[in-house]
């Protein structure tokens, strides 16, 4: 049986959480710049183009590039064959978010209770986890930051079979367009088709782990994916909702088997940013 | 480029239009969520503010921690519609410019109108650099709601775009 220390596990969720905050990945910077050389508006472009210059700002003074640090979501895969040892696993995450929201100058926004009090736990956590045992002798962990100014604008419903595609269609463009400027757009959007309506809102987030410009396995997926994203651009809505061509830069799309009598949806929003990376623990 | 330097002047801030790109420069107070809640809560109890909003501007925003060697954290605009409930009061006693980001509703945008004042937005996602244009922060009230507390800014060419302008023109397309 392979052993895994709780540090390893804590060190990687840390080190995860400070890599993503301070800088665009490579591809989402290519992804801007291209958008930003289509736009044609000066006001689009210009937006565009600080957003660009913030990530270097952020990287050189090591400044997160936005306030919202967000609230860390962990997924996770097992292998069966590990064990992990000298640790419980849930508090090596949460203290791995803990050091790293520390260290990094991040802000601290997470509420102990959703209703009553909403007092800051003042060190970030707890983050969402999510875990799956699966074959091998590996841990996969995949860390994202995710900021509520788009969360807040993310949406659920639960279609008839009978809405099909042009359902889940209109479904996601309202959604975008109900989100405009305050989910901070260029957007990347994350949809969640089949299951329950939880587990669709768990394929919504883990739609958004996917890597910008990354094509769905599935030509049907891929093909409505590419669709989804001229027509979100067409909308106008455009950088900060100010009008231009970029609405979206990815449209992601995760889909499962589901009950004879529904068609669940979920559409999660995440702006620009896409603060996300992976990790693999042998 | 137009440049904006505080102390506020009523005839600059009617020539502003919906969509212009302006660069700030001077005193810009913060305040969010919970800070909005305690002022109304303090009008209603003290019958004031913990500081004279006359003529000033407010900027929704909860910053991230200064890193030693900074001025202030990162900094950009929060989501404005959940102070909606709370801007008309706080519109009326004089405030004169507010800088968030995101859509505001019919009753803001008219007490906006009836007083004369401008709502801008600011980049959402560009915090780094706008915090960069932070040369100076103090503590003005409610420090122990950390990031929520309101401070004073001393800022230099902070840009915004001209969301709602005195005739009523919106830069959102909607």
């Amino acid at each position: 049986m392979k052993k895994i220390t709780a540090e390893r596990i804590k060190d990687a969720v840390k080190e995860a959480c400070l890599s993503i905050q301070y800088r665009y990945s490579p591809k989402m910077e290519e992804t801007l710049n291209s958008y930003m050389n289509k736009e044609e508006s000066g006001l689009a472009k210009n937006i565009l183009k600080i957003l660009l210059e913030n990530s270097d700002t952020a990287s050189e003074n090591r400044l997160p590039m936005c306030q919202d640090t967000g609230m860390i979501v962990v997924r996770m895969t097992i292998g069966q064959e590990v064990q992990i040892v000298d640790g419980s696993l849930r508090d090596a995450i949460n203290q791995g978010v803990r050091e790293a929201y520390d260290v990094g100058y991040l802000r601290k926004s997470i509420v102990d209770d959703p209703i009553f009090d909403r007092k800051n736990t003042k060190d970030n956590t707890p983050a969402i986890i999510y875990t799956d045992i699966v074959d091998g002798d590996e841990i996969n962990i995949e860390v994202a930051a995710k900021g509520f100014g788009s969360e807040n604008m993310s949406a659920l419903k639960m279609c008839k079979p009978s809405e099909g595609l042009n359902g889940v269609r209109q479904f996601v463009l309202d959604t975008v367009k109900k989100a405009g400027p305050n989910a901070c757009p260029p957007l990347i959007v994350g949809v969640g088709v089949g299951g329950t309506m939880d587990y669709a809102a768990v394929l919504a987030k883990k739609a958004l782990f996917r890597e910008i410009g990354e094509e769905n396995p599935d030509e049907r997926y891929a093909k409505l994916e590419n669709e989804l994203l001229s027509e979100i651009n067409e909308l106008g809505i455009g950088p900060q909702g100010l009008g231009g061509k970029t609405t979206a830069l990815g449209v992601f799309i995760e889909h499962y088997p589901t009950h004879i009598a529904s068609m669940p949806v979920v559409v999660n929003i995440n702006c620009h940013m896409a603060r996300h990376t992976k990790v693999v623990l042998k | 480029m137009i440049q904006i330097t505080t102390p506020l002047n009523q005839s600059q801030i009617n020539e502003l239009q919906a969509g212009d790109l302006v660069f700030i420069s001077g005193t810009v107070y913060t305040a969010r969520d919970a800070a909005h809640k305690r002022m109304i809560d303090d009008l209603n109890t003290k019958g004031s503010l913990p500081f004279d909003i006359n003529n000033q501007i407010l900027y929704y925003v909860g910053p991230s921690p200064t890193p030693p060697g900074q001025n202030f954290g990162s900094a950009g605009p929060t989501t404005a519609s959940r102070m909606d409930a709370y801007t008309p009061t706080l519109l009326d006693l004089g405030l004169k410019m507010i800088i968030a980001k995101g859509y505001r509703n019919d009753t803001v945008k008219q007490s906006l109108l009836k007083n004369q004042a401008v709502y801008l937005v600011a980049i959402g996602g560009a915090g780094a650099m706008l915090g960069k244009c932070v040369k100076s922060s103090e503590i003005v009230a409610y420090e122990e709601l950390g990031p929520e507390a309101i401070y004073k800014l001393e800022v230099e060419n902070f840009p915004a775009i001209v969301c709602w302008d005195t005739q009523g023109n919106d830069a959102y397309i909607q």
